[in-house]
């Protein structure tokens, strides 16, 4: 970590979308009126995913909507790494260096990003690509691991080496679908080489008996 | 109530405390000093400097004593009561540790630091901390932040306890200082370095408690041992907010406040802070005379004689207009020289409201009846044409806390302005003023059922033409609402000058057949003495030859025709009197500047020319005259508060008539320009041009 700072160059203004907008009516319909300040870390995350990064008129739009003084959202800003500050690329690679992740050959990963991507925090030339060493993210059975950051989400990339990180970089280089979780033989995060839980129909959901989701109207399985 | 306290032992020392104490209010009790650096008395408890760890007897860990209560102490295993060390080496280790790692990260450069020689962390190192460090890494460096043209930033040197975060945000109620980052990269700054524009700003440079939001002005001025004290009151509002002034050798170097439990807690405004700058400049330091339109320098001896010439003739043509910045004394020597010369014309109230005074008028017609403690007893307050926030900034601190804390419900008639607390706005004009009292929902219901309800009339409403009647009105309505009750008087009234109170309490206004401010400024005069008075029309008074006696070359001086050079309010001793009718003694810190006279003398050798002595030769003799003729002035540091509010007649103060239906508008528009030491403060024009929004500047 390092001392974060807002981007130097800012948009003149920031609006929320129509999608945007009802998330935002979603998270501020969960709090009380009095105690809406309480949602402004979904605000932040939300102004950052409609965006890729959270600019400093967005700031100033939460604070008003949420009628906290602007210094109050700026903390929070920039209290959460996970907040990004300056513009990002299409992909934010974060990758993971904390010890296990280090032990299981991250350091690899990281040169690959030096190589390909340049320096840590800035956009690729092609605008593609942005890579950051973040702290353990709670995969460490799979490790090393990155979470890749795009338009389609969020998602762990697990089990991975150089050499499959660089075949990786180049599908999501040329807009191929990548396989999201481990990029091993194995499902989640059991032994390698098991035979257990092999049965395809435990993960399409078939398996699951619908349940009322309490608060709800609606059934799930 | 005996239920409520607790036996606990501190130290082998068994004392009993109320529950509701912290460990380390206990231990202070106690007699035992825990250092600290987060924690503050006036501000809600952060417990994240750990400096105040105390050993809890069975606690496997010491505890923080600033965020631990009494009720929350354990007992021992057989009943005993529970106990805590202070002094054990357990305590000593880990003030020690605590100490360590607060100055890994802060620099060892006492000797450049505007803050040596009275830091906190100086001293608490010290006393608790090791003789050396374990840490031989780089310290981190943190870069300075823009914070306006009052605090000067060394961020490097924060320690990051956040007491100027909750200052800001608890006390003053203008949330523009945050802690950004996190761990060690925190940063203590204002959103996009913009600068802090509370008018309480200054007083986070007295809570840091290490040198890193310092005091611009007096940077590199001068090392607090050089600089003698003098504990005094201030004179930038009504508040009488108690100060210390330190010089060096002849000039004014800082000014601090000091505690007064009843004013100004431990809070000053950034004009009181700032005015010491006045002080330095544009200084009135001999006499002048004007001729063929040109000042001339003057011996004291012919300037005298000037002054004796023209106050010799026609006496109801001759008139005296007090200033805001009049020490009683003063005031007193004047009109004393004015009765001996028959001189009827006298006011001290330069901005025409319309308050009487003298005999047969109660004190409690003028006074802050409520004191301004009790604002923290009342339960429902409302504003009458007056802007607490830069008529008073630290009075509307104490009313923003008793918004915070007690739920006291705030209405405002007059102008809907950011007070910094919420408020239920009930008008604009005088005739909401009259009307309230027909109304029967809304806010005068609170204010009806507030067991403690209170008026604040401020000057602006009552400088007005109409301002009597809205007295009037105001203290109708005072009646109205029970304002007025044996042991409670909610009737107040705030005044924005200084000497105000006292000039009212002396009878400084115009006797029988004498003109007040605006019957003088209509020409009828010959002679006008201006005692500091500088907040006039001054193209007002036609051809009339004006004398000022003052210390300062602001409007008044400009106009002058000779000037009699006075002292500032720093610069001799005085009483002054706040708007609750307290009386206060200022003391002298420095002597007046050049040939300058303190102001009660300059009247009493002006009587001697004219043949009428005053019946004092120093300022102890006027004071026993003084207080020979009015008792009051001599009840020093007293508030009368409810005293004699049975038999106040509320209801009966001003003048009945009819009401304008005018807006109200403040007495103050700008906070950093009311008088003219204020005037000549560099630091507070800067303030306030930087507070002047572009489109106000463009509507001037």
């Amino acid at each position: 970590m390092s001392v974060r700072r807002l981007a130097k160059e800012q948009p003149e203004s920031f609006a929320f979308n129509k999608k945007s907008e009802d998330e935002v009516k979603f998270w501020l319909g969960k709090y009380p009126e009095e105690k809406k300040a309480s949602a402004v870390i979904p605000m932040l995350w939300i102004a950052q995913k409609q965006e890729g990064w959270v600019s400093e008129p967005a700031i100033r739009d939460i604070a008003a909507r949420l009628e906290m003084p602007y210094i109050r959202v700026y903390e929070v800003a920039t209290f959460y790494t996970m907040f990004n500050l300056a513009p990002v690329g299409e992909n934010l690679v974060q990758v993971c260096g904390t010890t296990p992740c280090m032990l299981r050959g991250s350091g690899d990963l990281i040169s690959v990003c030096k190589n390909r991507i340049g320096k840590s925090g800035e956009i690729s030339e092609d605008g593609k690509f942005t890579w950051v060493e973040v702290e353990c993210m709670g995969a460490c059975a799979n490790a090393p691991m990155i979470q890749l950051a795009n338009k389609d989400g969020d998602h762990y990339i697990e089990d991975l080496d150089a050499e499959k990180f660089e075949q990786l970089l180049d599908d999501l280089a040329a807009g191929k679908d990548v396989k999201f979780g481990p990029q091993s033989e194995r499902n989640a995060s059991e032994p390698h080489g098991t035979k257990v839980l092999s049965d395809p129909s435990l993960y399409d959901g078939s398996k699951a008996k619908p349940i009322k989701l309490p608060n709800t109207e609606k059934a799930e399985g | 109530m005996s239920e409520d306290l607790r036996k606990i032992i501190v130290d082998g020392e068994e004392i009993e405390v109320p529950n509701s104490y912290t460990l380390l209010q206990a231990a202070e009790e106690a007699g035992r000093e825990i250092p600290r650096f987060c924690y503050h008395e006036r501000l809600s408890v952060a417990g994240n400097c750990r400096m105040c760890l105390v050993e809890l007897v069975g606690a496997p860990k010491p505890a923080a004593s600033c965020a631990m209560q009494v009720k929350d102490m354990r007992g021992g295993p057989n009943g005993e009561p529970p106990a805590m060390n202070t002094l054990s080496p357990m305590v000593k280790k880990a003030r020690e540790g605590v100490m360590e790692f607060l100055l890994i990260n802060h620099p060892l450069d006492c000797p450049i630091c505007d803050q040596g020689g009275e830091c906190d962390l100086q001293d608490q190192a010290l006393a608790y901390g090791r003789t050396g460090s374990r840490f031989p890494e780089n310290k981190r460096a943190v870069e300075d932040k823009e914070m306006g043209p009052i605090i000067g930033t060394e961020m490097t040197r924060c320690i990051q306890c956040t007491r100027c975060v909750r200052f800001v945000t608890e006390v003053a109620g203008s949330p523009e200082i945050g802690m950004i980052g996190r761990g060690e990269d925190a940063e203590i700054t204002t959103y996009l370095e913009s600068a802090v524009e509370s008018e309480l700003s200054g007083n986070v440079i007295d809570l840091c408690p290490v040198g890193a939001l310092t005091s611009k002005p007096y940077a590199f001025n001068a090392r607090p041992w050089e600089l003698s004290k003098t504990e005094t009151i201030d004179v930038m509002d009504a508040l009488g907010s108690n100060i210390r002034v330190d010089n060096r050798g002849p000039a004014v170097l800082r000014i601090m406040p000091r505690v007064h439990e009843g004013v100004n807690e431990e809070w000053i405004s950034d004009k009181t802070r700032y005015a010491w700058e006045g002080l330095g400049k544009q200084r009135l330091d001999k006499p002048y005379l004007r001729e063929n339109g040109k000042l001339r320098p003057v011996s004291w001896s012919d300037a005298l004689s000037a002054a004796a010439e023209k106050l010799s003739g026609d006496a109801s043509r001759i008139g005296i207009i007090g200033g805001d910045l009049n020490s009683v004394e003063e005031l007193k020597a004047a009109k004393d020289l004015a009765e001996a010369l028959g001189i009827a014309s006298i006011d001290i109230r330069q901005d025409g409201a319309k308050i009487s005074a003298g005999p047969g008028v109660a004190r409690q017609s003028y006074l802050f009846n409520s004191t301004i403690a009790g604002i923290e007893d009342a339960d429902a307050i409302l504003l009458v044409g007056v802007n607490p926030r830069v008529e008073a900034a630290v009075l509307n601190a104490r009313i923003r806390k008793t918004w915070l804390h007690n739920d006291t419900k705030v209405g405002v008639i007059g102008e809907a302005i950011d007070l910094t607390y919420d408020y239920e706005h009930v008008g604009t004009s005088a005739a909401d003023l009259a009307g309230l009292k027909r109304k029967r929902s809304g806010f005068i219901k609170t204010l009806k059922d507030a067991e403690r309800p209170m008026i604040i009339v401020g000057t602006g409403a009552l400088s007005r033409a109409d301002g009597a009647q809205i007295l009037n009105a105001a203290g109708d309505l005072a009646a109205a609402i029970g304002a007025v009750k044996d042991d409670w008087n909610g009737f107040s009234v705030l005044h924005t000058a200084a000497s105000r109170v006292g000039g009212l309490d002396l009878g400084f206004v115009p006797g029988e057949g004498g003109h007040d401010v605006a019957g003088m400024q209509s020409g009828a005069m010959d002679t006008l003495v201006l005692l500091g008075a500088d907040e006039l029309d001054m193209s007002s008074f036609g051809d009339a030859f004006v004398i000022y006696v003052g210390s300062h070359g602001d409007n008044g001086a400009h106009r002058a025709d000779l000037i009699l050079p006075g002292a500032a309010w720093t610069e001799q001793d005085g009483l002054f009197v706040n708007t609750e009718g307290r009386v206060q003694l200022a003391y002298r810190s420095v002597f007046p500047k050049g040939e300058a006279k303190e102001n009660w003398a300059i009247f009493r050798a002006l009587s001697e020319r004219l043949g009428k002595t005053l019946p004092y030769d120093n300022l102890e003799q006027l004071r026993h005259k003084l207080f020979e003729d009015h008792p009051v002035f001599a009840g020093i540091d007293h508030a009368p508060g409810a005293e004699g509010a049975a038999q106040f007649d509320v209801k009966s103060i001003g003048q009945a008539g009819d009401i304008a239906d005018e807006p109200f508008v403040a007495a103050v528009s700008n906070f950093y320009f009311t008088n003219p030491i204020a005037r000549a403060s560099e630091t507070l024009a800067a303030c306030a041009a930087l507070r002047a929004e572009p489109e106000q500047v463009a509507a001037e």
